[in-house]
Order: structure tokens, then C-alpha cells, then sequence
């Protein structure tokens, strides 16, 4: 049925939530409130104060309960407001989450997952509009999760939910009124493959989240000119389906790379060093990144917009390898 | 509070055993037979000894990373302790964790922490697990007088008694956050006194006193049973040796040293267990007899483990190979 990326994300948690009695909801305004962008709306009724949880302005609290929580059992899905309040519990993920696994010898695990909304475009500035989320997957233990349609979310959400390790799951602010087909009920997608999400010939655009969008608005444009382009979402970058992108990268010998957070040390950067290491002979043409200056993220709407990897910039960057 | 003689008899020989293997690890670490850092609780028994003789298996913990006496109290594996602290694949976490790291989620230790406070939410996390699971189960949450300083503490503490969590905060105040004495790090006389802040019971008592240490934590668990919510436990006592070994604790008052030397919890029960005639100067060897003998076979166990494979560098960093 016709969903928004929104909706759907509640459905996949709704599913969760009536399949497994150990699945509970925690975060600021995630109940009678419905979530800071209304993504949990109606679930408080639905599930009641025990599976939905409203805790204080506490994120150290908010993600270290939960690997207290899931460590004893529990299957915790919390939410960090933004993306931008990672770094206020980044030992939580970092040093706990990530690593009592392997620390304890495989004798515990911390099945969690945490939500969280990253993205520039609407006027939020500097602290509640960034990308983070190359700033995880440098931590060995955690699983990032980023999906950029609503049928993904859904899907990517059950698997992320049922997974046995920590997940930290990004929604886009862009994505939220986006709507598609989904389906209904419980399904999932699984962790660690990529999608191809246009098929074509000439170069491979790699991208995720809200990039795919741009991506494949500038791959329309380019069509005009007679430039095939493939765009493939990896979906997630931990665990992160490289051999797709090789496949694809082997099939164009070109590769451009969007990403909205700050071009140095962005995740497209690993994709490139991997294709560099392990493709280089599939290359046609040097790898570009598309990616946002390294500034923070301003305020005033015409700076912020001349910020953010446009359509524009990703047709320029296509064309200039040929 | 009026006591068996067998509990006095378990209280000593909990502090003989904690005794012996600190003791025992002070030389092997100086021998250079462990690796690392330790982190010793010489002249802290009474607290490990008194606080877990009041809960029960399947009650939780949280611990700091000063927390082999707790280890042995709550009933952990003493040989897997020590071939942990030596790196061995027979140890606690396989050798992974090392002391900072020990953990037996089976005994409800939800591990030694080397982020001071990381474990406050944590245990909050495994109390709010309690409580969800409808069980009888409470949590304990260890810490440190420097740890007490850390922000997670407030946002933890706020939480817990907001929610009435079953958890008993229990503060081992030893004098010392490394070298910096409790009057350079802490605004009030006593940590216990912020429990006002969080309209929750605070009391503070003489930690080398195991009977005192036990009656104050008995009230705090049944309260926490009950379903009333956390309280706050400060146990004063001394650091016999430096922060970690090695250290020679030159920032220590030598006076202060010999005072809280003179106050060493294991003869001031000994002395009181022959004069009320429970027991003979030979019962009170034979005990320390028996937590050596524990400590020389863990040690054998130690030395004739294996050391892990190199393979398994690998393991254990997610459910599965990503």
C-alpha cells in the first residue's frame, strides 16, 4: 500500500512491536507526543506507556540503558533526536555498544537499535542538520543502516530490529513525506546488500540516503545527453555490499560518489579507497566525490543550499569523465 | 542486626579470598606476568564482602573497573578470573577483556568498565530490563568516589528514581579519583549527599565495617524489591595501594596511610569473631588458608591455559562475519 518513508518506518516498528513482547520504543517525545518529526505518532496509544517509553533530555541514559537493556534481554529501539546529538553519547556507542561483545568474549550481545534523522536543507543550521554518519562505521561492532525509500526503511528496520547486534538506524529529514508502494505486513531487507535502484551503463553513481534522490534526478538529466548511468544505494555501509559496487563499477568502469556530509573523511572516501584498492583496473576514469564543503552547515537558506551536493554538481561531475 | 555465626564466617571468608587474589595479582603483575593495567581493592573487602551477601544470582551488577573483590563476592569463577587477567583463551571473555573487562553475564555481572560512569546507565538499563521482565530481580550499580563526578551519573540517577527502578547506587568512596583526593574533586563532604537532589534515600557509612556495609545495603535492596526505588550507599574507606599497579601513591598521606591500615576490615571482624568466641585464631587461619589455596590453583589454572588462537583477533566482533 501507498506509504510515506515516515509511515513506514512506524509500520515496521508497529509489526515489531505486536510480534515480540521484548521490542519497547525509548526517547525524548516519542510518546503521546508522536516523535519530534511525528514518525512514532499513534503508537503510545497503540502499544501504551510500558512499550513506549518518554525519557528525559538524557542521551547517555537514553543509549547506555539500552545496552544495560538489551544485554539482559530486551530488544530496544531508542531514538536520538537528531544526528547532530550522536557525539553527546558517543562513548555509549563507541566504547559500550559497540564493543561489549567482544569484550565479554562473545558471552553477551547488545541487540539494539537507535534511531536517528540526519540532513540539511531545512533551515536547522549548524547542530540539527549533519550527516554523521561515516563518524560509526569507524567503530568495529556496530551496523549503520540508511535507507533511502520508504519500502527499505520497513524492511531494513524489522532486519535491524531482529539482528543481534547494535544497529544505529539513519532516517533523512528530505525522505520523511516521500511515498511509495510498500508491503504490507512483515517483511524484511536484508542487512548488508545493496540495491540498484537505475540500472545503466556509462558510469555508476554510488549514493544513499537522500543522495539516491539527487542522484537519480541528475541521472534523468543525463540521460538527455546519452550518458547511461547506474545508481546503486548500498543501504548500508556496515556491513557494506562491496561486491556490488564492484560488479557495477566492472560493468561502467566509471564511478562517481555522492555523499551530503563534509567530503573529508565521508564514507565515500572508503568507497573510494576500496575501489582504488581492489578495482583500480576497472577504472576508466579517475573516481570523483560529490560531497558538501567542509564548513558546518549554515543558516541563512542561500548559503545552505549552495551547501548541499546539488543535482547540478552531480550532472558536472558525471560529465566531466568523459 | 544480630548475625549467625555462619554469615560471620562467610563475610570473613569472602574478604580472606578478595584478600588473597589482590594480593596474589600485586606480586604476578610486579613478576611481569600480567600484561596491561589492574586496578587493586586491597583494604575494600568488607564492602564487596557485605554488599553481595544481600542479593541473589540472578540479581544484576554493573561494576567500575576496581571490581575483582566483586567478582569474587557475587560468585564468579576464580580460576577464569585469573587466566582472564593473563590473557589466556580459558578466561572469563576468552582473554578479550583483561581486568578492566571482566564479565560473567551468567552471575548477573554485567561487567568491569573502563569508561569511568559508562556504567551508571547501563545498570539502569539492566534494572529497567528487571522491572519490564516482571521479575523480583534488582540491580546494583558500583562506582567510585572519582567516577561520581561524571555526567551520566545525573542524567542516571534522574531517571532511576523518576521511574522508581529497582537499583541500589553504591558509592566505594576510597579516598582518591587516581591522585587527586576526595576534597579536590567533590563540591560536598559526601557523595551521598546529591541523593537529596534526586529525592531519593543517601546515606553514608563506615566501609570497613562489613556488618554496617551489609545492613545498609539489605534495606536499600528490599526497598528497591519493593518496587520504591533506587537509593544512594556511600561506603568510605581507603585505597591500600596506587590507582593501578605501579603507582606508588606518593600524593598519599603517609599518616592517612597508617591510620586506615590500622582500620584493615578483615581483623576488625576476625577480632570480633574471637571475642564473642565464634571463633579460634585457628578458624580465622584456616579461612585465609582455604581463599589462598583458591588463589594458588587459579593461578596453576592460569599458567597451564593456553593462550587464545590468533584467529581469534576476529571473533566475537558481531553475531556473525559481516
Amino acid at each position: 500500500m501507498q506509504m510515506t518513508y515516515a509511515e513506514a518506518i512506524r509500520d515496521g516498528l508497529r509489526v515489531e512491536l505486536k510480534r515480540d513482547p521484548k521490542v519497547y520504543l525509548a526517547g525524548e517525545d516519542v510518546g503521546p507526543f508522536g516523535g519530534c518529526f511525528g514518525v512514532t505518532a499513534g503508537l503510545f496509544d497503540e502499544f501504551g506507556p510500558k512499550r513506549i517509553v518518554d525519557t528525559p533530555i538524557s542521551e547517555n541514559f537514553i543509549v547506555g540503558h539500552a545496552v544495560g537493556s538489551s544485554a539482559c534481554g530486551l530488544r530496544p529501539v531508542v531514538e536520538v533526536m537528531f544526528d547532530d546529538f550522536i557525539t553527546v553519547c558517543f562513548d555509549e556507542f563507541a566504547n559500550q555498544a559497540a564493543k561489549v561483545r567482544y569484550m565479554f568474549g562473545g558471552k553477551a550481545k547488545v541487540p539494539m537499535v537507535c534511531l536517528t534523522i540526519n540532513g540539511a536543507g531545512v533551515g536547522a543550521a549548524a547542530q540539527h542538520s549533519q550527516s554523521l554518519e561515516a563518524l560509526l562505521t569507524h567503530i568495529p561492532g556496530l551496523i549503520t543502516v540508511i535507507p533511502s525509500t520508504p519500502a527499505d526503511a520497513k524492511g531494513l528496520l524489522i532486519a535491524a530490529i531482529r539482528d543481534d547486534n547494535p544497529v544505529i538506524f539513519y532516517e533523512h529529514k528530505q525522505l520523511l513525506g516521500v511515498s511509495e508502494d510498500v508491503p504490507e505486513g512483515d517483511y524484511t531487507v536484508p542487512i548488508g546488500k545493496a540495491d540498484i535502484k537505475r540500472e545503466g551503463s556509462d558510469v555508476t553513481i554510488v549514493a544513499w540516503s537522500w543522495m539516491v534522490q539527487k542522484s537519480l534526478a541528475a541521472a534523468e538529466e543525463l540521460a538527455k545527453d546519452g550518458i547511461s548511468v547506474e545508481v546503486l544505494d548500498p543501504r548500508t555501509l556496515v556491513p557494506l555490499d562491496k561486491e556490488a559496487i564492484l560488479k557495477s563499477v566492472g560493468k561502467t568502469g566509471r564511478l562517481v560518489i555522492v555523499q551530503e556530509s563534509c567530503k573529508t573523511m565521508g564514507f565515500g572516501s572508503e568507497i573510494a579507497a576500496i575501489v582504488a584498492e581492489e578495482g583500480l583496473d576497472l577504472l576508466n576514469a579517475p573516481i570523483i566525490r560529490v560531497a558538501a564543503p567542509n564548513t558546518p552547515i549554515p543558516f541563512s537558506p542561500v548559503l545552505e543550499q549552495e551547501y548541499i551536493p546539488s543535482v547540478e554538481k552531480i550532472v558536472a561531475a558525471v560529465k566531466s569523465l568523459f | 542486626m544480630e548475625f549467625s555465626k555462619e554469615q560471620l564466617f562467610d563475610f570473613y571468608q569472602t574478604m580472606a579470598t578478595c584478600r588473597a587474589f589482590e594480593s596474589r595479582v600485586s606480586e604476578l603483575f610486579a613478576a611481569g606476568k600480567i600484561p596491561g593495567f589492574v586496578h587493586l581493592s586491597l583494604g575494600q573487602e568488607a564492602i564487596a564482602a557485605g554488599v553481595f551477601a544481600c542479593v541473589e544470582k540472578d540479581d544484576k551488577c554493573g561494576l567500575h573497573h576496581r571490581s575483582h573483590g566483586e567478582m569474587i563476592a557475587k560468585g564468579g569463577d576464580i580460576n577464569k578470573m585469573m587466566a582472564e587477567l593473563f590473557g589466556k583463551a580459558t578466561g572469563t571473555c576468552k582473554g578479550k577483556g583483561g581486568s578492566m573487562h571482566l564479565a560473567d553475564m551468567d552471575m548477573g555481572l554485567l561487567g568491569a568498565n573502563g569508561i569511568l560512569g559508562a556504567g551508571f546507565a547501563i545498570a539502569a538499563g539492566a534494572a529497567f530490563a528487571c522491572r519490564y521482565n516482571e521479575t523480583n530481580d534488582i540491580t546494583l550499580c558500583l562506582f567510585g568516589d572519582g567516577q561520581s563526578n561524571r555526567g551520566p551519573l545525573h542524567e542516571s540517577f534522574n531517571v532511576a528514581a523518576l521511574w522508581k527502578l529497582p537499583i541500589v547506587w553504591i558509592c566505594e568512596n576510597n579516598g582518591f579519583g587516581l591522585s587527586n583526593p576526595v576534597k579536590g574533586h567533590l563540591a560536598t563532604d559526601n557523595v551521598s549527599d546529591r541523593a537529596a537532589a534526586y529525592g531519593m534515600p543517601g546515606v553514608t557509612v563506615d566501609g570497613n565495617d562489613v556488618l554496617a556495609v551489609y545492613e545498609t545495603t539489605q534495606e536499600a535492596v528490599k526497598r528497591a524489591r519493593r518496587g520504591d526505588g533506587p537509593s544512594l550507599l556511600e561506603f568510605k574507606t581507603w585505597r591500600w595501594h596506587g590507582h593501578f599497579e605501579g603507582d606508588p601513591g606518593l600524593y598519599k598521606d603517609p599518616k592517612d596511610q597508617e591510620e586506615w591500615l590500622k582500620k584493615d576490615p578483615i581483623p576488625r571482624l576476625g577480632n570480633m569473631l574471637i571475642k564473642k568466641k565464634y571463633a579460634t585464631q585457628e578458624d580465622l587461619d584456616q579461612m585465609k588458608a582455604i581463599g589462598e589455596a583458591k588463589i594458588d590453583a587459579a593461578v596453576k589454572f592460569a599458567e597451564e591455559s593456553p593462550w587464545p588462537d590468533a584467529s581469534e583477533l576476529y571473533t566475537d566482533v558481531y553475531d556473525r562475519q559481516l
